[in-house]
Parts: structure tokens; sequence; C-alpha cells
């Protein structure tokens, strides 16, 4: 049995950095609140729509609320005050801000437990409806059987969300498990979530709840037809991922792109608002039963994939120990990894077993996700498709949970259908090729691969055991994180996050914490 | 001019083999087979052999083909504008301009509008470069500043008046529906408008950039796939000098 001889005063020490290290951020998670969380929270409490020049109703509302200080309090509470004096719903007191015929924070407040009691029943009917989206995943899974490992993961990125799906069941069809619909390029930045099913986009597609929603019917449809359950993932990232994740557990999303320290350093969004949002975002994740995917990927595209291995080590615990503070399990946390070594380096494919044995011993339980080469992706699709094969090698080789396609032409446009095709028949044969080798090979303790992966997990706790003794936001200011430099008061979506005040409620939250156990 | 004529070469000189591969919305049998073949031949193909044929699902099916073209091509017509300035590796160009232009080049950067890939830009710019060649940060010739993704074009042009660049590097990786050429565009009309564009050079690069492109567009070089920090270093070196 292919099987790394890990130290284990190693991991010991890894997880307790990482532990110190996101310990720390009680002052924050307690203390503030961000615009995208209340937007979440109106969202959960059935706020939908858009005004007639395209701005989404939950940002009306939370805007008329920073604009009224009203905001420090919580948007639920001032929604369900309007709902109980006027006796109206939540849609329609959105509707009426809207239109500039009720101003929130002018209405006398009720007493807590008058708003308490309007509150509970629309908090328990939204989570009884995530729920059920839960429960009908599982059945599926029970009824079709689980999911293969590893898990082929495909990806949709047309910009017309009606062009995605003929793409998407056509690769369900030849054995996708797992299909992405690829935001369109500018959204992580986008401080709302557009309203409605959209055609146009640019590297993907808009990830609206409309959309989401066309997607999870056409994918149920082919499951159905198939026999075989195919999940759907998007991206609750950027400016607005606590509300994605609201729309994916609404629609029945079953993974998203969920990533604790990305938006920060690769999208420049503030570390306080990612932290905050991602602490919310979570929740909701593992509340829907949605499994979620990090982006360790990102760091060896921008650094060397052998130098710099440790970061993804380093990023992986972090995230780990984030996603358990949120109530997430480890059989729902695809932490991530990539196989970017240059193919010009001699035994490259050795390092890569290394580093794929090491995020799969880490997280044993965990359904680790192995992303592609892309880096050293060229116009040369035979030598991409090459590559791609010795990555779906390593992938099943080690048990990957969850296998990213490569495609061939993954450095010359989004995949065309017949790309897409290739690559599935280049995985399902590499799959099938090596299914059981793992069973009959050894790795000798003084093996390359074995003390090359104790090697990278040394300079990952060392390097996390002096990000804890220096403080997580003190590291990334000084670019300890990914050659990036991210000041704790930089970055875009500062001003969307807010100090709470004593008062302040978020019905959902206080749910979720207390049926997650947290 | 005599004519030099070139066709596809397979295994024999002017067998006009091609390799082609294509995808047809038909069924993946015999009726869709032939409507691949038919499709070569109108195309011009002599002896169309499809070797190959995947069934795509949804009614598609995915063609690899082999065929012969009659079609010659004139090589002593053939006219390309390509970057024509020697490449220099980074201690020769810092030492080329101190010689030639004695003062540090200004080069602002940045993946402008809606692009958020900073991979290219960041391969040319930053530090540590790519595949062992280093980023314009590195070179004691040049201050260097890489603005990142999505920097709307009237930032990049403020922070190049503010900074009197000498050049502005553009990076363009997403290409759908043609969104580079709609960016640069916009970039080098405003540069225009501002009176900026006579004031410094304008580079473009990315996966579906060439230089001839960029000339069309009004840069005055473009870098595509395979292009590295020294060629668009040399390239500015020069080209100043030249100026001086």
């Amino acid at each position: 049995m292919l099987k790394l001889d890990l130290d284990n005063a190693l991991v010991l020490r890894s997880r307790e950095a990482a532990a110190r290290i996101t310990g720390a951020f009680a002052w924050l998670f307690d203390g503030y609140s961000t615009v995208a969380i209340e937007r979440t929270v109106l969202r959960l409490m059935g706020i939908d729509g858009a005004t007639k020049d395209g701005k989404p109703l939950p940002n009306v509302v939370v805007d008329h609320l920073v604009r009224h200080s009203g905001i420090n309090r919580g948007a639920a509470v001032w929604v369900v005050n309007a709902m109980l004096a006027k006796n109206l719903n939540a849609q329609q007191v959105a509707e009426q801000v809207a239109q500039r015929k009720l101003k929130l924070t002018e209405l006398p407040l009720a007493a807590p437990e008058k708003l308490l009691k309007v509150m509970q029943p629309i908090t328990k009917n939204t989570l009884k409806r995530i729920k059920a989206n839960r429960q009908l995943r599982d059945k599926k899974f029970a009824e079709y059987g689980p999911r293969r490992v590893p898990a082929i993961y495909v990806i949709v990125a047309t910009g017309n969300i009606y062009e995605d799906v003929i793409q998407a069941r056509a690769a369900a069809r030849e054995g996708a498990d797992i299909i992405a619909v690829i935001r369109s390029t500018a959204q992580s930045l986008l401080d709302y979530v557009p309203y409605g099913a959209t055609t146009v986009g640019f590297g993907g597609t808009f990830a609206t709840q409309e959309n989401f929603r066309i997607m999870r019917a056409a994918l149920d449809e082919v499951s159905a037809e198939e026999k075989r359950y195919i999940s759907l993932t998007n991206y609750a990232s950027g400016l607005c991922m606590p509300e994605i994740a609201a729309l994916g557990a609404l629609e029945r999303l079953d993974l998203m792109l969920n990533d604790a320290m990305y938006g920060i350093l690769f999208r420049d969004i503030n570390p306080k608002r990612t932290l905050l949002d991602q602490y919310f975002a979570r929740m909701i994740n593992a509340y829907a039963g949605i499994e979620i995917q990090t982006g360790e990927d990102n760091y060896l595209t921008t650094s060397d994939a052998i130098d710099k291995a440790y970061t993804v080590t380093a990023s992986q615990l972090i995230n780990e120990s984030f996603a358990l503070m949120s109530g997430i399990k480890p059989e729902k946390m695809g932490l991530g990894h990539a196989h970017e070594i240059d193919p010009e380096i001699e035994n490259s494919f050795s390092y890569e077993l290394a580093h794929a044995l090491l995020t799969k011993t880490l997280f044993p339980n965990s359904p680790v996700k192995y992303m592609p080469p892309t880096k050293f992706a060229s116009g040369n699709i035979f030598k991409t498709h090459l590559m791609d094969a010795m990555f779906n090698f390593i992938g099943q080789l080690t048990g990957q949970g969850v296998q990213l396609l490569g495609m061939m032409t993954e450095a010359i446009h989004t995949p065309h259908l017949a790309d897409r095709s290739l690559a599935i028949e280049n995985a399902q044969y590499l799959f099938k090729a090596v299914k059981n080798l793992n069973e009959h090979l050894d790795l000798g303790p003084s093996s390359f691969v074995n003390t090359r992966a104790n090697q990278v997990l040394r300079q990952a706790v060392e390097f996390l055991e002096k990000v804890a003794d220096e403080g997580l936001f003190s590291a990334m200011a000084k670019g300890e994180f990914a050659e990036i430099k991210r000041p704790e008061n930089g970055g875009k979506g500062l001003d969307g996050v807010f100090l709470r005040d004593q008062n302040y409620y978020n019905p959902f939250m206080e749910s979720l914490k207390q049926e997650l156990g947290l | 001019m005599t004519k030099h004529l070139v066709k596809p070469y397979g295994d024999t000189l002017n067998d006009g083999k091609m390799q082609l591969s294509f995808s047809l919305p038909v069924s993946c049998d015999a009726f869709g087979k032939e409507a691949a073949r038919v499709l070569l031949l109108q195309m011009g193909f002599s002896e169309p052999e499809i070797t190959g044929m995947r069934n795509l699902n949804e009614g598609f099916t995915h063609f690899i083909a082999y065929a012969s073209t009659s079609v010659a091509v004139d090589t002593a017509k053939i006219k390309v504008k390509v970057v024509d300035t020697p490449v220099m590796d980074m201690e020769t160009t810092d030492a080329f301009v101190e010689e030639h232009i004695g003062r540090k080049i200004t080069v602002v950067g940045a993946c402008i509008e809606s692009d958020a890939h900073t991979v290219g830009i960041d391969a040319i710019m930053n530090m540590k470069g790519y595949n062992h060649r280093y980023g314009l940060e590195r070179y004691h010739s040049f201050n260097a500043v890489n603005m990142g993704a999505q920097v709307p074009s009237e930032e990049l042009l403020a922070k190049a008046r503010e900074l009197k660049a000498d050049a502005v590097l553009v990076s363009q990786v997403v290409t759908q529906k043609n969104i580079h050429i709609k960016n640069l565009t916009r970039l080098i009309e405003l540069a225009e408008a501002e009176g900026l564009r006579s004031k410094m050079l304008f580079i473009c690069g990315g996966p579906r950039i060439s230089h001839e492109l960029a000339i069309e567009l009004g840069y005055d070089a473009g870098f595509g796939t395979g292009s590295y920090s020294t060629d668009v270093a040399s390239f500015i070196a020069f080209t100043l000098a030249r100026h001086v």
C-alpha cells in the first residue's frame, strides 16, 4: 500500500499552530459584521428581486440602513420591525424602501420579544428549506450510489447559462460527477449579486440565483436518466461570499469554492472583510451540507511549485482550522492543491507524487481537491494532454477526492465541447488503468517521496509557528503569504465592515450556531 | 520575384496532408461521418478520411480527420510585422540603459478593465519573473510599477501621467467575445484624448496578442505567448534610446 510515513510530532505541531492563528480572531467574529453578511440575512429572510436599474433589493435595504446609521444593529431587526409596524412581509418592506415610501430607522423599535416572535418562524422556515435540500441530496446519493473517487470535476464557462446547460449535460453523460459554472471574470469584485438569468459574461457566466436554479434543474434531469447524482458547484468567494453561499444553500448547490484567504491575497479584498464573510458563509455551507473547496492552487501559479510547496500545506491547515470554527466537518472540506511543477524539471513526477500524497495523508477524511497543470500548459495541446494524463495518474494513485480535470486547451480558450470530452476520456482511461496500483506499491521510509513530504511538512510547521507568533494580519501585511503584501486596513470592501452595536442581532447566525453546536 | 510555393507535409513533399479535428451537431453514426467528410470536401480538401469519431452526447459528435489540400502558399510574399529590436539579458539591458539613456526608465503596467488574470503582467513585471528571467522590478535600470488586476483605464493613465512614465504595459488574458480588443481600444482612445499617446510607449501583451494586432490597434508593440521580460525590456530600452 502506497503510504507516507509522516512525523507525527510535526502533524500535531502543524494543527496546534493553525489553531493558534485562527483562534486569535474572536474579537473580530464576535464584534463585527459586514454589509455582505447583512444582505445575506435579508436574502435568507426571503428578500429577492432588483430595482429597474438592476440594483438588488438586499443592497437597497442595506445601503439604506448604512445611510441612516442603523446597520450596526443588524438589518434583520429593522426589517422585522417594519413588518410588524406596517403588517407587511419582508419582500414588501424591501420594495417600499426601494420606492422611498418607507424609512426603516424612523419607525420606533418594538420590544425585542415582539421582534423575536416575528423573526423566529421566518428563520425556521428558511432553515427547513435548506435542510430539505440537504436531505434530498443525501437521499439521491443513497439511491444512486456515492460519488466516485476521485470525482470527475469539469468546468463550463460560455457566459450564457443556456449554452452552459448543453455543455454540462453532455459532460455529465460522459461521466462528469461535478459541474462547475465558472464565473464571469469581474464578478468577485462586484459588491452585489446580479439578478436573473444571464446570457452574456466574460470568461464565465454570472452567478445568480436564477442561473443556479436553471443549471440545478438541468442536472437533476440528467441525474435521473443516468442514475448518478451530478453535483453542481460555484464560487462563494469575493465581496459577496456569504450571499452566494446562501443562494447555493437555497438552490441545492453541492459544493462551493470557499477559501478563507484567497480573496485577500489574490483579489485584494480587505482581510477583515474576508475573514468575517467566510466565517458566516461557512456556517451556511456547513448547515446545507455543501462541500467547500479551497484555492491553494493559486499559491503555485504565482510562486515556484517546489520552493513554495509548504505555503500550500500551511494554507490548507489554516483553511481547515477556520472551517472547523464554522462547523464544517472534515468530510466536507475539499482542501486544495495543484500539479504545477515545471515539466522540464527532472523527477517532477516524484515531487508531484510526494506533494499529492502529503495532502491526502494530512487530511485523510477530506475529499481533497487536486488542480491540473495550468502554468506550464501551452498552445501545444498535445503536450498539455500528456501532462494532464500524468496528473490523472497521480490523482487515482493517491486517492484524491476531486480531480479537477485539465483541458488540453487550458492555455488557449475556455473549453470547447470536444476539449472537455477528451479530458474526461483521458481521466477515465488513467483511473481505470491504475485503479488498484497503489495496493501493490510501498514507499521506503528513506525514499525520496517520503523524505520530501516530511520536508514540506516541516517547512509548513515552521512557517505556521512564525505566523502564529506574529499574528495572521501582521504576516499578511509583511507579504509572507504568496509574496503579496496585504495590510489589515487596505484592500477592497473595508468600508463594508462595521462594529456591531451591543444590541446587534443576526437571527440566522444565532440559529446556525445552535444547529451546528458552535 | 520568384515564387516559392509550399504545401503541408505529411511524409512526402507536397502531399498536402493535414490533421483536422472538429465537432458537428450531428449524430455519431454513418450519417454524421458522411456529413463531416462532405464538409471537408466543400472546404476544398481532397481524400478526406474520418479517422476518429466520438459521441459527445446531446446531439454532438467529435471528428478527427486527415485530408489533403491542393492549396499552396507563396512564402516569397509573406510579410510579418515582428518586434525587430535585439533581445538582451537583464545585465546587458541595465548597462545599455545606463550608457544610452542615462536614467531609470519608468514603466507602469496593469491588467485593465474586467480582466482579473495577472499571470501575464506578473511574469513580465514581478521581481521573480518567469522561467528563469527576472521581471522588470529586478532591473536596476527600470522603475516598474505593477498596478495589478481590474484596473480601470483611467486609473492606469492617471498613474502613468503622475509618474511621467516612459512606457505603459497592458495585459489582456481574457479574450472571450473579443473583450480584449474592446479594452485595448478604449485605453488607446483615452490616451489620445488625454494627450498621453505621444508622450510614452504603449505596449500590450497576452496569449492572443501579436505585434501586428498591437500595431493595428495603435500600440507601439505587442507581445504574445512565449514572450519574456527580456523581450519587453529590450524593446523599451532600444526604442527609447532611438529617441534620445
